[in-house]
Formats: C-alpha cells, sequence, structure tokens
C-alpha cells in the first residue's frame, strides 16, 4: 500500500496531504496565573515535517501543542493552520480535520477496534462500505492484522497494539496534520524503540506534518525533522534540526539540555552509508603480490584486506603473506568489527572502540564489502556542516 | 387514628387450616387466586416508581454533571427525602393527594431518586480522563461525548443503582396499602397471624425483588459486553 492509494481512498476533497504549521507570537496565560505558560511561541513547521517540542516539565510544550487544536484557547498571538487561524473555526470541526495521539491513548473501552477507529469517519458521515475498507487498511498499516483485530476491545490488546490503535484511529480521516503527545510515552524502552522505528516507516509513506510532544531529547533527535526545545516560562530555548542543534546549541540552558554527550548523539544521526568510506585494498589469496602492493599504495588503509571469493572479509594481510610472488593466507588480526552499511555511526564507533581497532571493514547486505571505515572518518563526520545531515524519517531510511 | 380494613382472609379460621403451625399447602392452592391482583399491583407500582424515579435523576444527573455547583443542593434535598420513613411519607401526602396510588407512587419515587441520582454521577465521574480528552480531540462536541462515550461507560455503575433501586421499592411497596394503593403488603397485614398467608405474600415480594434483580442484570450483560471482554488473549 502507498499513500496515494490511501490518500483517495479516504480524501473526501482535494484537501492536500499535509498541512503548514505556523505559531505567531502564540502565548497563554491560565486564568489565575501572572506567568505565562506558553510565551510568545513563534515557529513554523513545513508541510509533511515532523516537528517535536521538547522540555523539562512545565515548559508548556503540551499547552503549545493543545492550542492547536483548541483543546486550549489561545490567550493572545495566533496559530495558521495552511495559513488559516484557527481562531475562526469550530473547535470540534477542526479537530476532526487534526489527527489526535496522547500518551494515554484514550480509547473507547465499550467499542470494538473498528468501531474506535471509525470514530472521525462516522463524525464526518461517511458510508459503511467506506469505513470498513479504511479500517482494515489502516490497520494494515500500522501492522496489525485486520481479521484478527478488528472486532476486539482495547482491553484485550496488549501495551503496543493498543499505542498502533490510537495512531490509526488519529489517521482515520487521512487528516493533513497530526498532533502527538508522548505517544510511546507509557511503552516499554525495547518495544518504544520498535514503535519509534514503524513510526518513522509510516512517516515515510504518509508524510504528514506532525507536531510531537516528548520530554526525551534523545526520541526528539531520533523522530524530528525539526527540534523547538522550550524551557520553562513557556519560551522557545532554540528551533532547528538536529543536527544543527547538537552543533550549534544556543545558550547554557540548551546545551545542558541536548546533554554533553551531544558530539555522540549527533553519529548517531548518520549512518555508515551516509559517508565517503575509504576504498580498501582487496586482495585474494594467489593474487600477485606487485598486484598487491599497487592496491596498498593507492589506499590509506595501511594493510591488505583478504577477501574469500564471495568477497566477504577474511582478515587483514599481514607482511609474512606477501613475502613470496603470491599472496599467501597469512594474518595479522582477523577482519574485527565488520561494520555495516545501515549501522548508525555511534554503533559503529562503539565497534571500533570495543575492539581496539583503528579502522574496519564496511560489508553491504550480501556480505560483501563496500569499504572501510576508520576513527579518523568518525572525527571528521563530527564537524560536517549540519545541513548535509539528514533528519528525522529520511535519518532512518 | 387511621384504621386498618381487616380484610376476612379466613372463613373460619379453626376449619380452613389442620396444621398445628399454619403452613398449610392444600389452603394455598384453593387461594391462591386472591394473591394474583395484589402481585400485579405491586408489580405496577414498583415500576412506575422505577420509571419516574429514573427519568427524575438521570434529568438531575445530566444537569448537575455539567454544573458541579448543583450536586450539593440536590444530593441534600434528595438525601431529605431518602430519610422521610415511608410511611411518615403516606401520612404527610394523605391529606394533599389521598388515598390511592398517586400517594404511594410519590413516596416511592422520592425515595429511589437519591439512589439512582448518585450511581448514575459516580458513574460519569468514573469514565477515564484520557478517554474524555481523547473523544473532544478528535472532535466530539460535548453532546456527543456525553450519549456517545461517557453514558455507555458509566452503564455499570447505573445499572448497579436500578437494582439497588428495584429491590429497595419492592420491599418499601409493601407499606403501599397504607395509602390505599393496595399491592402484597396489603395481603401481608390483612391476617399477619395467618402462616400461609404470610408465607405467600411475603414469598411472592421476595420472589418479585429478585426477578427484577435478575432481569436488571440480564440487561445489563446484554447492554455492556466490553465489561466480560478482559483480556482474553
Amino acid at each position: 500500500m502507498n499513500s496515494s492509494d490511501s490518500a483517495q481512498l479516504s480524501g473526501p476533497s482535494s484537501r492536500p496531504a499535509a498541512a503548514t504549521l505556523e505559531f505567531r507570537q502564540a502565548t497563554k496565560v491560565y486564568p489565575g496565573q501572572s506567568e505565562p505558560a506558553v510565551d510568545g511561541l513563534t515557529l513554523e513547521v513545513p508541510s509533511g515535517e515532523i516537528c517535536v517540542l521538547v522540555g523539562p516539565s512545565g515548559c508548556g510544550k503540551t499547552t503549545a501543542m493543545r492550542m492547536v487544536n483548541r483543546m486550549i484557547d489561545i490567550t493572545s498571538g495566533d496559530i495558521l493552520l495552511d495559513g488559516r487561524s484557527v481562531k475562526e473555526r469550530r473547535p470540534a470541526e477542526l479537530r476532526r480535520e487534526i489527527g489526535y495521539a496522547i500518551q494515554q491513548i484514550g480509547l473507547f473501552p465499550h467499542l470494538s477496534v473498528a468501531d474506535n477507529i471509525a470514530t472521525v469517519p462516522r463524525l464526518l458521515g461517511w458510508g459503511r462500505a467506506r469505513i470498513r475498507a479504511r479500517v482494515d487498511e489502516l490497520l494494515k498499516l500500522v501492522s496489525l492484522d485486520p481479521h484478527e483485530t478488528r472486532d476486539r476491545y482495547p482491553a484485550q490488546l496488549s501495551g503496543g497494539q493498543r499505542q498502533r490503535i490510537g495512531v490509526a484511529r488519529a489517521l482515520a480521516v487521512d487528516p493533513p496534520l497530526m498532533l502527538m503527545d508522548e505517544p510511546f510515552g507509557a511503552i516499554d524502552p525495547i518495544n518504544r524503540e520498535r514503535l519509534q522505528n514503524e513510526f518513522l516507516r509510516l512517516q515515510r509513506e504518509i508524510r504528514k506534518t506532525i507536531v510531537f510532544v516528548t520530554h526525551d531529547i534523545d526520541e526528539a533527535i531520533k523522530i524530528g525533522d525539526r527540534i523547538a526545545i522550550m524551557q520553562r516560562g513557556g519560551k522557545l530555548a532554540q528551533y532547528a534540526p538536529p543536527a544543527e542543534l547538537l552543533m550549534y546549541p544556543q545558550g547554557k540552558f540548551v546545551e545542558d539540555f541536548v546533554g554533553a554527550d551531544r558530539a555522540l548523539k549527533r553519529l548517531a544521526l548518520q549512518r555508515v552509508r551516509d559517508v565517503d568510506l575509504w576504498k580498501a585494498p582487496l586482495v585474494r589469496v594467489g593474487e600477485p603480490v606487485r598486484e598487491a602492493r599497487a592496491k596498498l599504495a593507492d589506499s590509506e588503509v595501511p594493510y591488505c584486506l583478504l577477501i574469500d571469493e564471495n568477497g566477504r572479509p577474511l582478515g587483514w594481510l599481514s607482511e609474512k603473506g606477501m613475502q613470496g610472488e603470491r599472496v599467501e593466507p597469512e594474518l595479522r588480526s582477523k577482519a574485527e568489527p565488520v561494520l555495516e552499511l545501515d549501522d548508525v555511526l555511534r554503533d559503529a564507533l562503539s565497534d571500533l572502540l570495543q575492539e581496539e581497532a583503528q579502522y574496519g571493514p564496511v560489508v553491504d547486505h550480501r556480505g560483501q564489502v563496500a569499504g572501510v571505515l576508520s576513527i579518523e572518518m568518525l572525527a571528521h563526520a563530527l564537524r560536517t556542516d549540519p545541513e548535509e545531515v539528514p533528519s528525522g524519517a529520511d535519518a532512518a531510511a | 387514628m387511621f384504621q386498618l380494613a381487616q380484610l376476612q382472609i379466613r372463613k373460619d379460621p379453626t376449619e380452613s387450616c389442620e396444621a398445628d403451625n399454619g403452613f398449610c399447602p392444600d389452603w394455598i392452592a384453593d387461594n391462591f387466586d386472591r394473591y394474583v391482583d395484589p402481585f400485579f399491583q405491586h408489580l405496577y407500582l414498583t415500576v412506575i416508581a422505577m420509571a419516574v424515579g429514573f427519568v427524575i435523576s438521570f434529568a438531575l444527573a445530566i444537569v448537575a454533571y455539567r454544573r458541579r455547583w448543583l450536586i450539593n443542593p440536590v444530593t441534600q434535598v434528595t438525601g431529605i427525602l431518602y430519610t422521610v420513613p415511608s410511611v411518615a411519607a403516606f401520612f404527610l401526602l394523605l391529606p394533599i393527594t389521598g388515598r390511592g396510588n398517586t400517594t404511594a407512587l410519590i413516596a416511592l419515587v422520592a425515595y429511589v431518586l437519591l439512589i439512582i441520582f448518585r450511581n448514575i454521577l459516580t458513574g460519569l465521574d468514573n469514565v477515564p480522563e484520557e478517554t474524555k480528552d481523547a473523544g473532544r480531540g478528535m472532535g466530539l462536541t460535548d453532546r456527543q461525548l456525553l450519549w456517545r462515550v461517557e453514558l455507555p461507560l458509566a452503564l455499570p455503575e447505573i445499572m448497579a443503582g436500578l437494582r439497588i433501586a428495584a429491590t429497595t421499592t419492592v420491599g418499601l411497596a409493601t407499606l403501599a396499602f397504607f395509602a390505599g394503593a393496595g399491592g402484597l403488603g396489603e395481603q401481608i397485614f390483612a391476617d399477619i397471624t395467618f402462616k400461609s398467608n404470610v408465607i405467600v405474600a411475603g414469598g411472592l415480594a421476595v420472589l418479585l425483588a429478585a426477578v427484577l434483580d435478575g432481569l436488571i442484570l440480564l440487561v445489563q450483560r446484554l447492554i455492556t459486553p466490553w465489561t466480560r471482554a478482559v483480556a482474553a488473549r
């Protein structure tokens, strides 16, 4: 299934698949309080991007999100959805156009999974057949078996399944904007990681504009195309793509919040395939030593990498193996660690450090050597311009 | 002083029953007919009192749920009605509404208001906050949220209130004859020394309470299927 299918099935009109969102000096002061909960928030979320609102508790991130669908009314300033002020809209109508997923999920316990998902389609008066088709489509989209899940009650599902139903329900009418408040907050770490990856895969398909609230900076860095760090008093501390945030944190608050290991966090944004790997001097047993020496001279790696007939790495060749006419299988060390193109740079670095290696062969999905990654290159990657570092769903590709 | 109309249950107390303890199956079989009308009168009083009581309590609960300041006054007023002894209520009403069903029903309705009102409100208050938040966030209006989410989820408590109210009303309706509304109570008190009579009339009242309770429970199970579908994985 792809996104154009779902748009056809669910888009009631020629509504765009993703909206733009703009906060303009949006401010919220709760009655009876002198300090604003959100103070003059101004930021733009381009269509199809994930904007993560992150900050310590009490920073106003959830309030900011809830002002978008008018669950909380704006005190002053404005929020524009596709250029139109949300204040002009009737709240119930506005909310039906905006997907809404919260940490506690809030599934209706008395309705089956199908009826839960059908909530907004029914409010909009869709026909039965269309609703049924859409429910099955959404269940497949969130990796659940429609036949098995459709008629269950929420109490009969696991936490992870409920979370998926919550997302499916929020996506029911293919809304151009999604609001998600710590949707993975109540899930255990292992499943959270899985759900995050699934969510990013889903986002690559559906390309929604998403406002995502979390208190977890690692989640923000992993998921966000742009991150808005907020601090107490509802002030925006910095709004930037993850790589830029990690490289140029503005002010002490942001620096502390992203953590002392922000350089390492940047390495988590890139994958081995994103860097220009060194060419490996690949040799096979029986190859003329003269040729091997020529390859060695041509490479930045000081040793030849011995490979088998399928191109898989066997180990680093010792000087002894190049004494005769032909290359002999004499290894100075095994080819540990073997890195993969899809590894994030942080994991690759960790592997290299663990094996106390300066460099390691990188293999593709068939196990064939694609190049060599070195500590030196990782150090260089840390200095890369943040513009060139992908983020959000793109980084997880 | 109010005089009870003494009914003639036994034509001849010595002849009709030979058992020493006054329990005569033969007599019961012969005289069962005389209990049928009081039984249906009793059922009528109970069902009408419950229905009227439910409608009034429901309206009060819905209004008080949105306007929280009303909860205390409503609870206090219905609480007073609940505390007034029924027999006293019948006598207080007699000069105004006279003898008959109306007087009995007013007293019975007054008595169940607190029970049903409190249970509806508890049910509504127990609806999880996140469920309401999700409903509102998806664009349900307050009215849609009430009818599609909050009231269905309050059903177990509402039905529990109706069960208590039903059994209580059946019991209280045995006193309705003080207001001249008949019912099984009239039969019981007609000859309280004759065991056969007391057992049949009293037994029918207990049976009525049990059947009504069972019926409400059955309806509850039919309309709240999700409450039994827990973790059936």
